[in-house]
C-alpha cells in the first residue's frame, strides 16, 4: 500500500518556521532570561529532525547543503576564536568584552562577546546533534 | 482566592495525568500507549502553566512552548516508526 502523508508535510512547512523562530529567539534571550545556545542548538536540530521526518535523507540534504561535521569545526573555532581574542588585549584566556553600540536600525544595543562564544556552542551542538541522527539513520 | 483556583486546577489535572499513565501501562495496543504519552505531554504543558501561576513567574513560558514542540515531534517519530517501520528514509519511492 502507498502510503501518502500530505497533511504531515503541509504541518511541517508552517511549524517549521514557528520552531526555527523559537529556538533564534531561546539563543539571543540566553543572556537576561533562560535559554542559551544549549537549548537554542538542541530545538534548530529539532526542527531539522522533524524535516527528516517529514521527507526523506536526500531531500534534506538538498534543501539544506551543510556538512555538519564542518559546522562543529566552525563551531569550536568561534569558541576558541573568542577565548584567544583576550589575549590580543594583555588581558587573560576566555576575558569577555562588552559595551553599548549605536547601530543604525537598532539603536542603542548592547553587544557582548560572549554571544559569539554561545554561537560558537550552538553550532556544535547542531553538528553533533545531526551528524549522530544522520550516522544513525543512513544505514541500510 | 486565585491560589486556591490554581491548586484545585493542579490536582485535577494530576488525576487526568494518572488516568492516561494507566493507559499506558494497560492499554493493549502500542497506538494505545503513543496517544496516551502525547496526552501526557499535552497535560504537562498544562501543568508548567499552572505552576508558573502559582509560583508568580513568568521564567517557565519557553519550557511550555518546548513541551509542546517536543510532544509533536516525538509523536511524529512514533506514529511514522509505526506506519512504515523506518523513522527516516533514504530516499522516497515516488
Amino acid at each position: 500500500m502507498k502510503t501518502n502523508d500530505i497533511i504531515l508535510q503541509t504541518a511541517t512547512k508552517v511549524v517549521l518556521f514557528i520552531i526555527v523562530l523559537f529556538s533564534v529567539h531561546i539563543f539571543f534571550a540566553g543572556h537576561y532570561t533562560p535559554g542559551g545556545g544549549f537549548v537554542g542548538g538542541l530545538l534548530t536540530s529539532g526542527a531539522i529532525v522533524l524535516l527528516l521526518l517529514a521527507f526523506d535523507m536526500k531531500t534534506v540534504s538538498k534543501i539544506l547543503p551543510v556538512n555538519y561535521i564542518h559546522m562543529i569545526a566552525v563551531g569550536l573555532l568561534f569558541s576558541i576564536g573568542t577565548g584567544a581574542g583576550a589575549l590580543l588585549f594583555n588581558v587573560p584566556f576566555l576575558t569577555h568584552a562588552f559595551g553599548h553600540v549605536e547601530l543604525p536600525v537598532l539603536g542603542d544595543t548592547s553587544l557582548h562577546t560572549a554571544t559569539l562564544f554561545d554561537l560558537g556552542v550552538f553550532l556544535v551542538v547542531v553538528g553533533v546533534t545531526m551528524t549522530i541522527i544522520q550516522t544513525i539513520g543512513e544505514d541500510e | 482566592m486565585l491560589n486556591t483556583v490554581v491548586l484545585i486546577a493542579i490536582l485535577i489535572i494530576s488525576a487526568a495525568t494518572i488516568g492516561l499513565i494507566y493507559r499506558v501501562i494497560k492499554g493493549p495496543t502500542t497506538p494505545d500507549r503513543v496517544v496516551a504519552l502525547d496526552a501526557i505531554g499535552i497535560n504537562l504543558v498544562a501543568i508548567v502553566a499552572l505552576i508558573s501561576i502559582a509560583l508568580n513567574t513568568n521564567a517557565f513560558v519557553e519550557v511550555i512552548l518546548l513541551i509542546g514542540i517536543l510532544a509533536f515531534i516525538g509523536t511524529v517519530a512514533f506514529s511514522k516508526y509505526l506506519e512504515k517501520g523506518v523513522i527516516i528514509e533514504n530516499e522516497r519511492d515516488r
